[in-house]
C-alpha cells in the first residue's frame, strides 16, 4: 500500500470510530438518508420502467385515428369517411373500428369493448375474448365459466370466454373485451353504417402532417390523432408521475434536509472540541478536512447504496408493491403485470450525484470554518 | 497482533452493496432477450387491435384513453370542477392538440 492510501485508510479508520461513538444518531441518520434515495430512486425506476413499455409498444399504434365531434364531444362516425380518407393520397389503407366502454354494474369494472379487425382474433358469435382483469374481476373460478353481462335491470346476456390474453400484455389488454360485429352492433344497439372512429396506415411517416392537413380541410368537423400525439401524451403522463411521486417525496425530503442540515452544518460543541483536539496534536487543516470528507462520503455512499439495491428490489423484484395503492386509484381493475426491467443509466447518475455531493457539501462548508480557525479559540 | 479496524467491516458491507447493484443491473441485461421478446408480442397484439393507450386506469374515458378521450371530458361536471376520480391527478389533460385539431389552428401550424 502506498503511504497515500495507509493515510487515508487511517483517516477512514478514525473517522468511523468517531463515528461509532454517536452510534444511534449516525444509523438513523443512515437509514433516514437512505429511505429518502429508496423513495427518489423507487419512483425512477418505476416510472423508467412504464415508459420504456408503452414507448416500445405504443410504437406500433395507429399512425392516424379519426373521431368525429359533435357538440364538443366524441360521436359515432360514418363508414364513409373511411372511404373518404382512403382517397386521401399517401394514405394505405383507412379502416372504420367499433369500440366503446362497458359498464359492468356486477363488479363496478368498466370494460373496453372493442371489434377487432383482424380475423384471427374475430371470437365466434356469441363469445369473446377478454383480457386478464375481467375474469379476475369477476372472480372466474374455473376456466370456461361463461360471462353475463347486464346493460340494465332485468337484462342479462351471456358470452362464452373463447380465451384470455396472457398477462405479458396486461399493460394494453388488461381489461379488454374483443366481440364481433354483429354482437356488438347487437349489445350497444348501434346501427349498421355507424363506427366509433377511423384508423389510417400511411405509407410514409413522414407525410402524416401532410395528410392530417389535406383531412382536416376536406373533413372539417373531425379529429386527427396521430401517433406522434399519442407518444407525446404518454410521454407527459409519466414525466407528470414521475413529479408527483417526487413531490410526495419532497415533503420527506425537506424533513431530512433539515435533519442532514443540523447533523451536519450545526458542529456540536463535542464535535467543535473534538477538532480543537486534533488540531492542538498536530492534525492539519487538511487532514481534518480529509477527515470529515471521508465521514460524508461514507454516510452518503452507504445511504446511495443500500437506498438504490433495495430501490431496485422493491419494484423489479416486488412489483412496487408500495406504490400500488396510489397508481390504482378507484378502478377496480388494474392491470397485473411484471415491470420491464429497464434501468436509464443518466438517472441513475443524477441521483448519485444529487444525493451524494449536496451532503458532503453540508458537511465540509461548516468545518472548513472551524479546522482553519486557532485550536485554543476552537476548544474554548 | 493488529488489532481489528473499524474500516474492515464497513468496507466488506460497502462493497458487498456495491456488488448487489452491479448484480441488479447485470440482472437489467440478463433479462433483456425475454423482456424484449414479451414487448415484440405485445406490439404485436397492439397493432393488429390497434390499441392506443394503456389500461393503467380503467375508472373514465379520459383516464384509460387520454390520448383519444374528449378534451372536455375531465372537467365535464363544470369547467373548474374538482376531478373525481383520484387517477386524474395522475393523468394530466392531454398535451393535444396537436396536428390537425378542429376548428382553430394550432399557432405553431399557422
Amino acid at each position: 500500500m502506498t503511504p497515500w492510501l495507509r493515510r487515508q485508510r487511517a483517516l477512514a479508520d478514525y473517522t468511523l470510530a468517531s463515528l461509532a461513538r454517536r452510534k444511534g444518531k449516525n444509523i438513523a441518520l443512515v437509514a433516514v438518508y437512505a429511505i429518502v434515495v429508496f423513495v427518489l430512486a423507487s419512483a425512477m425506476f418505476f416510472a423508467a420502467s412504464l415508459r420504456f413499455e408503452t414507448s416500445a409498444v405504443l410504437r406500433d399504434a395507429p399512425e392516424v385515428t379519426v373521431q368525429k365531434i359533435t357538440m364538443g364531444r366524441q360521436d359515432l362516425i360514418e363508414g364513409s369517411v373511411a372511404e373518404e380518407i382512403g382517397k386521401i393520397r399517401g394514405v394505405t389503407s383507412a379502416k372504420p373500428r367499433l369500440w366503446g366502454y362497458y359498464y359492468d354494474r356486477i363488479v363496478g369494472a368498466n370494460y373496453t369493448v372493442m371489434v377487432p379487425d383482424d380475423p384471427e382474433m374475430i371470437p365466434e358469435p356469441g363469445s369473446v375474448i377478454v383480457g386478464e382483469g375481467i375474469p379476475r374481476a369477476r372472480g372466474f373460478k374455473w376456466s370456461g365459466a361463461p360471462l353475463f353481462l347486464s346493460r340494465y335491470e332485468g337484462d342479462l346476456k351471456r358470452f362464452d370466454v373463447a380465451r384470455a390474453f396472457e398477462s405479458d400484455s396486461a399493460l394494453m389488454t388488461s381489461d379488454l373485451m374483443l366481440m364481433n360485429e354483429a354482437d356488438f352492433r347487437d349489445f350497444f344497439e348501434i346501427p349498421a353504417g355507424l363506427y366509433t372512429d377511423v384508423v389510417a396506415t400511411v405509407r410514409n411517416p413522414n407525410e402524416v402532417a401532410t395528410i392530417v392537413e389535406k383531412g382536416s380541410n376536406a373533413l372539417p368537423q373531425m379529429r386527427f390523432v396521430t401517433r406522434s400525439d399519442i407518444e407525446r401524451t404518454y410521454q407527459k403522463l409519466f414525466d407528470w408521475r414521475e413529479g408527483l411521486l417526487a413531490a410526495l417525496a419532497a415533503a420527506g425530503i425537506l424533513a431530512f434536509v433539515i435533519f442532514a442540515a443540523e447533523k451536519a452544518s450545526g458542529l456540536s460543541a463535542e464535535e467543535m472540541r473534538e477538532i480543537g483536539i486534533l488540531k492542538a496534536v498536530g492534525w492539519d487543516t487538511r487532514d481534518v478536512i480529509a477527515m470529515k470528507l471521508w465521514e460524508g462520503g461514507l454516510v452518503s455512499l452507504g445511504a446511495f447504496l443500500l437506498g438504490t439495491v433495495t430501490a431496485f428490489a422493491h419494484v423489479f423484484f416486488f412489483g412496487a408493491p408500495l406504490f400500488a395503492p396510489i397508481l390504482k386509484g378507484w378502478a377496480v381493475i388494474y392491470p397485473d403485470f411484471a415491470l420491464a426491467p429497464h434501468v436509464d443509466g443518466l438517472e441513475l447518475l443524477t441521483l448519485a450525484l444529487l444525493t451524494i455531493v449536496p451532503y458532503i457539501a453540508a458537511t465540509l462548508v461548516p468545518i472548513w470554518r472551524v479546522a482553519s480557525g486557532d485550536p485554543d479559540a476552537v476548544m474554548r | 497482533m493488529q488489532a481489528r479496524r473499524p474500516t474492515t467491516p464497513v468496507f466488506i458491507v460497502l462493497g458487498a452493496l456495491a456488488a448487489l447493484l452491479a448484480i441488479e443491473l447485470y440482472y437489467t441485461a440478463f433479462a433483456s432477450a425475454a423482456r424484449n421478446t414479451r414487448l415484440a408480442k405485445e406490439a404485436g397484439l397492439v397493432r393488429a387491435l390497434g390499441l392506443t393507450d394503456t389500461a393503467l386506469f380503467t375508472e373514465a374515458r379520459y383516464t384509460r384513453h387520454p390520448a383519444l378521450a374528449d378534451l372536455n371530458t375531465p372537467f365535464q361536471d363544470h369547467p373548474m370542477g374538482f376531478d373525481h376520480f383520484p387517477s386524474g391527478t395522475i393523468v394530466p389533460v392531454p398535451d393535444l392538440p396537436g396536428n390537425g385539431w378542429l376548428i382553430f389552428e394550432p399557432e405553431a401550424k399557422k
